[in-house]
């Protein structure tokens, strides 16, 4: 008797947690699966279920320049400011790592600063700023600013590596002969590449993705992508946007991929 | 840096007054945007918790293969652009959208509702693109948790719903508090989703910040209230963390 008590309360938490997970799931999943179906559709509003299959707005896409040319400013700017990132955040990492020092906690906190403050008024700040240095916007500038922001994903994801790393495999590089340079490229860069890979795309994504910052650094001849997709959502829905949105879908959906067999990407986040 | 960025900004377009604050605190409008805002990350927030943790729950227990497979639905949404996520609600919330048509189809309501440009809206959506920042924290905390504990408990009389409470959430809150903090800053600073899906009508404070910088060229203002937005959400923020904190010696004691 009283194991089916209890055997009914097990089934009921776990009904109750399966259902919300399954809700939850389906929230999580169905935005980008309706973007991809309503980009297909053949009519020139943007219904659900679509009227019609035709590929008419994913044709159109080429001849939307103003668009190329926004998604090739975004793939540059995010291109610098992984590359960037990344070499700033993995130096910063090893320099965090190995300090127990104040200061090594302080500036951890200071470069993780951006994940939490409101990235709008690190904009605005950033444009107040180079207006005084008597800038114009540009795309170094641009990409100084994504720097800013993206840099804590490389940093957080390779110290996370770091502290995996067992430190008696650096003592025995050393006692082996290995210089300090040749002990980082031989041993620790390899040990923590993974965790750099990680860090790097989810930089990419972050800078390829940014508003609040571009919206402050970019003007006409510096236009990225989201900014103008942004816009044109705010203006006038139209279908190319849905088109747009399926190719981010699904270029996405590659990466990621890529990321989970190269860099293990769903261990690295946890 | 960044405060001081933002202050050091005003005296260099016209003297150091702190006018332009107590121009802020001294009309109601602009603290209940504030207010609206910093309420807004909450409920977000909350949405975020009762759907997220579910899933990290049953992450948790699923094989080592089905792990990845949900990670990977989790992370999907938050590496897709933001852009692209909340055009998708849009589809879905319009006047013609999926929820309108169904409800419409099942003879639930007579006309289509408006779910669009209402906080209702927003928050629904902010809680889907913002989920994964809850959902990772957590599962990271689960995973890491002694499951013998959970078994000494049943063990020990105590039921399933018994030891959840009392044994497993306690255990994982140190993961809920910092899945809640990255998921409150993301929300009440998340640009898009709050002007795309709010319209102009619902007023939260980066949209404020924006108006006031770019389309009324108040840099200073924009300033001061960039500052006020600040401090209030680092306020929300250091609260949380003590809360964590506290949690934290509790799971180690």
């Amino acid at each position: 008797m009283r194991s089916r008590a209890f055997d009914w309360e097990s089934a009921s938490l776990r009904a109750v947690f399966g259902a919300l997970a399954a809700v939850a799931v389906v929230f999580l999943v169905a935005p980008s699966v309706i973007v991809i179906l309503t980009s297909f559709t053949a009519s020139y509003s943007l219904k659900f279920p679509p009227e019609g299959f035709s590929l008419r707005w994913y044709a159109e896409l080429a001849e939307a320049y103003q668009m190329q040319r926004a998604a090739w400013n975004s793939l540059i700017v995010a291109f610098w400011t992984t590359a960037i990132s990344v070499v700033l955040g993995t130096a910063g990492a090893l320099g965090i790592a190995r300090s127990r020092a104040v200061w090594a906690r302080a500036c951890e906190v200071l470069f993780m600063s951006p994940l939490i403050l409101p990235a709008l008024a690190f904009g605005f700040a950033a444009l107040v700023y180079i207006h005084l240095l008597g800038l114009r916007p540009s795309i170094p500038l641009l990409v100084l600013g994504h720097v800013v922001v993206c840099v804590p994903f490389v940093l957080r994801t390779t110290l996370a590596a770091l502290t995996q790393l067992d430190p008696g495999l650096l003592d025995a590089s050393y006692s082996l002969g290995a210089g300090g340079w040749m002990t980082f490229r031989r041993v620790t860069l390899p040990l923590i590449g993974r965790g750099v890979g990680a860090g790097a795309f989810l930089c990419f994504m972050a800078s390829f993705d940014n508003v609040p910052v571009s919206l402050f650094l970019a003007d006409e001849r510096t236009e990225v992508l989201p900014i103008h997709l942004w816009q044109q959502i705010e203006t006038n829905l139209d279908v190319r946007t849905a088109a747009v949105s399926g190719l981010i879908v699904v270029a996405t959906l590659a990466l990621m991929v890529a990321a989970e067999k190269l860099a293990g990407l769903t261990r690295q986040l946890r | 840096m960044l405060v001081w960025l933002s202050l050091h900004a005003e005296p260099q377009l016209e003297t150091l007054t702190p006018a332009h604050y107590l121009a802020f605190f001294g009309d109601r409008f602009h603290y209940s945007i504030l207010w609206d805002t910093l309420l807004l990350g909450a409920k977000a927030t909350l949405v975020c918790l009762v759907f997220g943790y579910p899933i990290a729950w049953i992450c948790v227990r699923a094989s080592a293969r089905w792990q990845s497979v949900l990670v990977f639905l989790v992370v999907l949404p938050i590496l897709t652009s933001v852009v692209v996520r909340t055009f998708a609600w849009i589809v879905i919330l319009g006047r013609q959208g999926i929820v309108n048509q169904a409800a419409l189809a099942l003879g639930l309501v007579d006309e289509p509702v408006r779910l669009l440009f209402t906080e209702a809206g927003v928050v629904m959506v902010l809680a889907q693109v913002q989920m994964p920042l809850m959902v990772l924290p957590i599962l990271a905390v689960l995973s890491r948790a002694d499951p013998n504990l959970a078994d000494a408990s049943k063990a020990l009389g105590a039921g399933e719903w018994r030891t959840f409470w009392r044994v497993t959430l306690p255990l994982s809150l140190p993961g809920v508090i910092a899945g809640s903090i990255l998921t409150y800053a993301a929300c009440v600073t998340a640009f898009v989703t709050q002007t795309l899906i709010g319209g102009a009508r619902l007023i939260y404070m980066p949209l404020h910040i924006y108006s006031q910088a770019v389309g009324a060229n108040n840099w200073p203002f924009a300033a001061a209230i960039s500052v006020v937005f600040m401090l209030a959400v680092l306020v929300v923020v250091y609260a949380l963390e003590r809360a964590g904190r506290a949690s934290r010696s509790y799971v180690h004691a």
